[in-house]
């Protein structure tokens, strides 16, 4: 299978050669065709740039960045066949709804009913048929969202790219909308590939994706990889609310001396343990009850399934884990 | 709980405030047909549409308002260019000292017109460079910029970044994305800045002493003819050309940049 986007050891700088900030510091990144591709990360972290290097708004200092197998690195953004939904929409404020959804085609030079025609299969497929002759203006931010969406689809685009696709609607809306891009790509068997920093929305919507952390790619992986065997203790922390283990604690736990991660939900309180601690907060989520067990210098949470006794707050506790939850992270 | 009609004193002190600011304006009007040509008594002695045909045939008119048609449309199309050209680079560019740029810019207008006029003449002076229609027209356009500027700065603000790499994702080359994005969303903008520009420069009097030869301009003709006795009325209905010449482009000018930040707003 080829890659859709390929990275070969990308770097982008800001500033001065003196005193260069690496927005992106040597990436190697593959995303497979038709994937769903998240990059996670906190504000900073370069996941923006990342993107940013694929539509072509930003080039690389140095390294290689290849579209379908094509070295695109000096490609200019109009002639990439790559499409951008942008975090604020970026509509045209003074063309109505089929105007902009035609713009690709109007500017490829496309007649206009045929340009028409084919806006308004976008519209139907985002379910705005009746949306053509609005204004931007005249639209709720969702009802924007998938105008963007769809004038970026109508250049059937071999890469979708979406820039904090849900990041400014409510989360009733976003929820919607999660399940719906999904199905989207699905259908389209586009390979799209989007910026959050919602480690829930990473998690839940893509297929495979990158955890960014200071220029750097810190775990590619399924969701189901990132979240069970985190690399780093900056995974472990950022994606999911796992345990981080330090060293001596997992050597007393079994473990050799190097850090660790232990899910939540995978331990339990005890009355007795190797290591033992303070319960210094609880908090009731339905289904069960979180407690934070604090052991010296860090906190332990663990799940305690609904029905079972809870402990008082400032009793001591040790706990437990299934065997195997325990798992020794590779780098730091 | 409160009225929304104004109370009468209110009103008659209005009222009597848009009197004394436009009256003088229709007396202009009116001793434009007067039969007196020497003082102007009231009530008119008797009304006549000679001193048109007069100002018609007079020469000296007719260069004088050639000249500052001439001046006022380069002036103004100098500070297009520029201005517009300024206000595209300051809406985006971030540098140490932008603040600092902008107040530059904008210094032309807030300075005494006698400051930017005296400089200009020295500078010139300096330089070797003769008074001619050049020099005035560049006297104006460093005020017309201002206004140029300001218009279009504000719509650049208005206009998300993103559109233009909207534009460009697309698929829109330089030259279309200026054509399809970037105009139709500044053209209002332009033209209202434009006209403003054009209306100012038109009846510019005090930048225009200082960078002036020989050459008078209309409102500088106007100036020196009100000191003559002879054909008093022929400068009254210069000044109803200078007026129409003005108030139309600015009336037009408020018009266009009302619609406009309407559809700039729906953008929002």
């Amino acid at each position: 299978m080829t890659s859709a986007v390929e990275f070969a050891s990308v770097t982008r700088h800001f500033g001065s050669a003196s005193a260069p900030i690496k927005a992106v510091d040597g990436v190697d990144l593959t995303i497979a065709e038709g994937a769903f591709f998240a990059m996670l990360g906190p504000s900073g972290s370069g996941k923006t740039t990342c993107l940013r290097l694929i539509s072509g708004f930003e080039s690389p200092s140095s390294g290689v960045i290849r579209i379908f197998g094509e070295d695109v690195s000096a490609t200019p953004p109009h002639l990439r066949n790559v499409n951008t939904v942008f975090q604020d929409y970026a509509l045209f404020p003074h063309m109505n709804v089929r105007d902009n959804v035609a713009y690709g085609l109007m500017v490829k030079g496309m007649s206009r009913s045929a340009r028409y025609a084919r806006a308004e299969e976008m519209l139907s497929l985002v379910k705005l048929s009746s949306y053509g002759d609005r204004k931007p203006g005249q639209l709720s931010g969702g009802q924007r969202q998938r105008v963007a969406l769809a004038r970026a689809l109508v250049n059937e685009p071999r890469v979708l790219l979406l820039d904090e696709p849900l990041g400014a609607l409510d989360l009733k809306l976003r929820e919607a909308m999660q399940d719906e891009l999904k199905a989207l790509q699905k259908r389209l068997r586009i390979t799209f590939v989007f910026v959050t920093h919602d480690q829930h929305e990473a998690l839940s919507m893509a297929d495979s994706l990158a955890v960014f952390n200071d220029g750097r790619i810190a775990q590619i992986g399924t969701p189901e990889q990132i979240y069970a065997a985190p690399r780093t203790r900056f995974v472990a922390d950022f994606v999911g609310s796992s345990n981080v283990v330090p060293p001596a604690m997992t050597a007393a736990l079994g473990g050799p001396v190097q850090w660790s991660s232990l899910r939540p939900e995978a331990t339990s309180l005890a009355a007795t343990g190797p290591v033992t601690g303070t319960i210094t907060a609880l908090r009731y989520q339905g289904s069960s009850t979180r407690a934070v067990l604090r052991c010296g210098e860090t906190d332990i949470a663990a799940l305690i399934p609904t029905g079972q006794p809870i402990p008082e707050i400032g009793s001591t506790r040790a706990f437990t884990f299934a065997p195997g939850a325990l798992h020794v992270m590779a780098g730091e | 709980m409160r009225s929304d009609r104004a109370s009468p004193l209110l009103k008659i002190t209005a009222t009597l405030g848009l009197l004394f600011l436009h009256v003088p304006i229709l007396l202009i009007f009116l001793y434009a047909f007067t039969t007196e040509e020497r003082t102007y008594q009231f009530p008119p002695p008797g009304l006549t549409t000679q001193w048109f045909a007069a100002a018609w045939a007079r020469p000296d008119i007719w260069e004088a308002l050639a000249l500052s048609l001439k001046v006022a449309l380069i002036a103004t199309f100098l500070a297009m260019i520029l201005g517009t050209l300024v206000s595209a680079a300051m809406s985006r560019a971030k540098f140490f000292g932008r603040e600092q740029i902008t107040l530059l810019i904008l210094l032309p207008i807030a300075l005494p017109g006698v400051i930017t006029g005296i400089s200009l003449r020295s500078a010139f002076g300096l330089m070797d460079i003769p008074f001619s229609t050049w020099t005035i027209i560049l006297g104006h356009a460093t005020f017309c910029i201002v206004i140029v500027y300001n218009n279009a700065v504000a719509r650049f603000r208005r206009l998300s970044g993103g559109v233009m790499e909207a534009s460009a994702d697309l698929g829109a080359n330089a030259f279309q994305s200026f054509w399809y994005i970037l105009l139709p969303n500044l053209g209002t903008a332009l033209l209202a800045g434009g006209m403003l520009a054009f209306a100012l420069s038109f009846d510019e009097v005090i930048v225009t002493t200082f960078t002036a030869g020989q050459q008078a301009t209309l409102p500088i003709w106007m100036l020196e003819e009100l000191i003559r006795p002879r054909q008093r009325p022929v400068t009254n209905v210069v000044a109803m050309v200078v007026f129409a010449a003005t108030v139309v482009p600015i009336l037009l000018a408020f018009y266009l940049t009302r619609n406009g930040s309407e559809t700039a707003g729906a953008g929002k």
